[in-house]
């Protein structure tokens, strides 16, 4: 019969070894990890979870592999309704649009970002009011005095979908307008909307930077102001003779109207604080690496970074201001 | 001729033992992802992007693109073979490819859909080598007017294509418009006859429509008529390719007709799916043997193979001049370029000159390549067919079933999928026309959502579809195709009435 004492302490010490293995080595995934994407493919979303993707593949950053998918029915209700009912399942990914906000505002589909687990803030997108380069208009004061000057209805804008970022932005200068009104058209996407304005279709849009850059830089479009309260960070020059810093904002412009989207990362609700802690360490290392850093500035993102309970607040306050925002323009549905 | 010296340069990037042996893998991969329907091209570029990472840019895009060439090729195989599109541009080649090999001339139909695939690509890609400043200012001029008169065109070239009673086409169209327009309303944001049901906010898609409507539909049938395939008397010998080479020049007018309507959809950006639909109509409404088509006509597949493969390629143009991607695959692979630190839009052809032409390049080889492999592979995919029914049956609807559910990832899918496929059995025994169907739900929400958007343009004056040349122009020829039936109907009972007087 083995000696009870040395039983013991063989318990003790496997108790002991399991203990520290579990300080070391916490939580990973245990098999691949889906990130939804709540839109179509090309998009800005669409863009920025492949490329976290390949970044993530390319410099080994994950065991286990990372799968991209696309789920962008009902505005992206489908992406969000897919996360929100797999609880605790920590191998499921969401990316956000402003759609976190005003898809369940405007279609009345029942999801919150309270169903979901907050992870981080990897970058705020930028808007920017843009024309088409041989329009007369060289500030955005130009346009809007023009657009008080024209008959109601008159002006074009170009945008995203319905009810969401764009046409939100679009009913806020209308503030700035007079009584005349724009009239909205709603595309499938952004690229869309870019090469829709480069072929004077519409006459302004409120693309985001990485949507239109290209055009910018090849002399087809021009930006009038930005939608944030400081100008750009980034001075390389785009063009010949600008850089994203040299587009002034549009409250300098006497148009005191601002609005930036949340790039964050949410995971399925009731993850525990490793599972969080495991994907804020992975967006991390995805920030840390040469080709993040050329993709924010080549999009001219807004770096701010957040986690935890800052991160918490800022999406507890987006919230309040989408409500107010999309209630004043009437976009709220049936019952909200 | 800057453009040859560019070009030669660029084929020059390709020419390396290991550039050509991707191309081969790219190839051979693309084919496997095309005869897996829904698999399809944009879902196999997606899950292999991640392994090109680790390659040069140019060699990362070659084999990519070589994916697509293959999935093109590919697509067309199961059409044929099993009536199963595996790409939506492919549905217009089950019209008479699938009668073709019933009739046990499957490698007829398999070498015609793919001579025409390759001179459909050839001919768009020397669109691109040579026009691609020119075109891409081209389509800087559509609009939503623009957009939808060439989805008017579609639908007034294809309007007749039912052999039964015009009110059953007419029936049969208006089910795919209702299934079209469930799902999200782009136009005000509002989600529409949804009925508060999860799994209906993506709508009806296309691909899971279609695999149950012409896959199920065909098993079922199968099954009905004493579970044999008709085409197991399929000859197994390269000589087949041969003879239906010989067959090919007389068909001359049908191909430059379908090149340029492919070349023009692509670009414009209308889709290679809207190409392939509107090339068939008009073969069917301009051939001498017309009234055959649907029967097994070989005519019948080399105009939508050859409009949906210059389409295809013709896409490619948007995404490198414009940025904006001309199809789902060509989304994928523009996340790719982003990737390698490639910026797509006006200034790629002016700062990536090695990168854009070495592309071109690989093109003209990878289409070559691809048109030998799947060649040479056809007595292999004709002798699928001799497979006893009992056992390729349930290999088949496995296949559907797996390519439903990859369209969204979504069970849903494969139950309506089923759905589908007892729909489709249904239309065929009561004499409704499936093809309006598919046409309008494929056609339908982007018909709706161009046509409202010019309704807001214009605050509700139709006169914007003759505004201009451009878009007057392509609406009236949709009038005149729409109403052609009418008027030849009209002559013909006018002409034997002075006869006879």
């Amino acid at each position: 019969m083995p000696n009870p004492m040395l039983r013991h302490a063989t318990l003790a010490a496997l108790l002991a070894l399991a203990t520290s293995t579990h300080a070391s080595a916490a939580w990973e995934p245990t098999k691949a990890v889906t990130f939804v994407i709540p839109a179509g493919t090309g998009g800005g979303a669409d863009q920025m979870a492949r490329f976290v993707q390949g970044i993530v593949t390319k410099h080994n950053l994950m065991k286990q592999p990372m799968i991209v998918i696309n789920k962008a029915g009902g505005a992206g209700a489908e992406g969000f309704l897919e996360i929100k009912n797999s609880p605790n399942d920590p191998h499921k990914l969401i990316i956000t649009l402003s759609n976190l906000f005003t898809t369940p505002m405007g279609t009345g589909t029942p999801f919150s970002w309270k169903d979901l687990t907050p992870v981080a803030m990897l970058a705020l997108d930028q808007f920017v009011l843009w024309v088409p380069s041989d329009a007369p208009y060289k500030t955005a004061k130009d346009y809007v005095e023009a657009v008080k000057a024209g008959d109601d209805k008159k002006f074009k804008m170009g945008g995203t979908g319905s009810k969401q970022e764009d046409q939100i932005i679009t009913v806020a200068l209308e503030r700035q307008t007079g009584n005349k009104k724009f009239t909205y058209i709603p595309y499938q996407g952004g690229g869309a909307v870019a090469v829709q304005l480069v072929g004077k279709h519409v006459d302004s849009s409120v693309n985001n930077p990485i949507e239109a850059a290209q055009q910018w830089k090849a002399g087809a479009l021009r930006p009038l102001c930005i939608f944030d309260a400081k100008r750009s960070v980034y001075t390389a020059k785009v063009t010949a003779d600008m850089a994203w810093s040299d587009i002034p904002t549009c409250k300098e412009s006497g148009l005191p109207v601002e609005y930036q989207m949340l790039r964050g990362i949410f995971m399925a609700g009731g993850a525990t604080a490793d599972q969080v802690k495991f994907y804020v360490d992975l967006f991390n290392k995805v920030r840390e690496t040469a080709e993040w850093k050329k993709f924010m500035e080549d999009g001219a993102f807004n770096q701010t970074y957040m986690t935890g309970d800052d991160y918490r607040k800022w999406v507890e306050a987006a919230e309040k201001t989408h409500y107010d925002l999309m209630k004043e323009a009437n976009f709220l549905a049936a019952g909200r | 001729m800057e453009e040859v010296a560019a070009l030669l340069q660029g084929f020059s990037v390709v020419l390396t033992p290991y550039n050509i042996g991707l191309m081969l893998i790219g190839i051979l991969l693309g084919v496997i992802i095309g005869v897996l329907p829904g698999l399809g091209g944009a879902n196999g570029v997606a899950i292999l992007l991640p392994l090109t990472f680790s390659m040069p840019p140019s060699s990362a895009i070659i084999m990519l693109s070589c994916i697509y060439w293959g999935a093109l090729f590919g697509g067309a195989i199961t059409s044929i073979l099993f009536n199963i599109p595996g790409e939506p541009w492919s549905v217009a080649t089950t019209f008479d490819g699938h009668p073709m090999a019933q009739q046990g001339k499957a490698d007829a139909a398999l070498t015609a859909a793919f001579t025409s695939s390759f001179v459909g690509a050839i001919v768009a890609v020397i669109v691109i080598t040579f026009l691609a400043p020119l075109v891409a200012k081209f389509a800087l001029r559509f609009g939503p007017p623009e957009f939808f008169a060439v989805q008017f065109l579609t639908f007034a070239s294809f309007i007749g294509m039912g052999r039964g009673s015009p009110f059953k086409t007419l029936a049969s169209m208006c089910l795919g418009f209702a299934l079209a327009s469930v799902g999200l309303d782009n136009v005000t944001g509002q989600l529409r006859m949804t009925f508060d049901q999860e799994f209906l906010l993506n709508g009806f898609k296309f691909l899971v429509a279609v695999i149950g409507l012409f896959g199920i539909g065909e098993i079922l049938a199968s099954m009905e008529s004493g579970l044999n395939f008709s085409g197991a008397r399929a000859k197994i010998s390269l000589r087949a390719v041969l003879e239906t080479w010989k067959q090919m020049p007389r068909l001359w007018i049908t191909f430059v007709r379908s090149c340029i309507v492919g070349c023009w959809m692509g670009i414009t950006p209308g889709g290679a799916t809207p190409a392939s639909f509107m090339s068939y109509g008009l073969a069917k409404r301009f051939s001498k043997r017309g009234n055959n088509f649907g029967k097994g006509e070989i005519e019948g597949v080399v105009a939508p193979e050859t409009a949906a493969h210059a389409a295809g390629t013709a896409a490619l143009l948007p995404m490198l001049t414009l940025g904006i991607p001309g199809s789902p695959t060509a989304a994928v692979l523009l996340g790719g370029l982003l990737i390698w630190g490639l910026q797509p839009g006006p200034m790629l052809f002016v700062e990536q000159k090695d990168f854009v032409w070495g592309l071109i390049a690989s093109m003209y080889l990878g289409n070559l390549v691809g048109l030998i492999i799947v060649l040479t592979c056809v007595p292999l995919f004709a002798a699928i067919l001799r497979i006893p029914f009992s056992i390729i049956a349930p290999v088949i609807l496995v296949i559907c079933a797996v390519g439903a559910y990859t369209v969204n990832n979504a069970m849903f899918d494969v139950w309506m999928m089923l759905a589908f496929g007892a729909i489709g059995y249904c239309f065929n025994k009561l004499g409704y026309p499936l093809p309006p169907l598919v046409l309008a739900l494929v056609l339908g929400d982007m018909a709706e959502g161009s046509f409202r958007q010019a309704m807001l343009i214009s605050q509700g004056s139709l006169t914007v579809f003759f505004s201009n040349w451009l878009v007057g122009g392509i609406m009236a020829l949709g009038l005149f195709l729409l109403f052609l039936p009418l008027i030849t109907w009209l002559t013909t009972l006018a002409r034997p009435v002075p006869q006879q007087a």
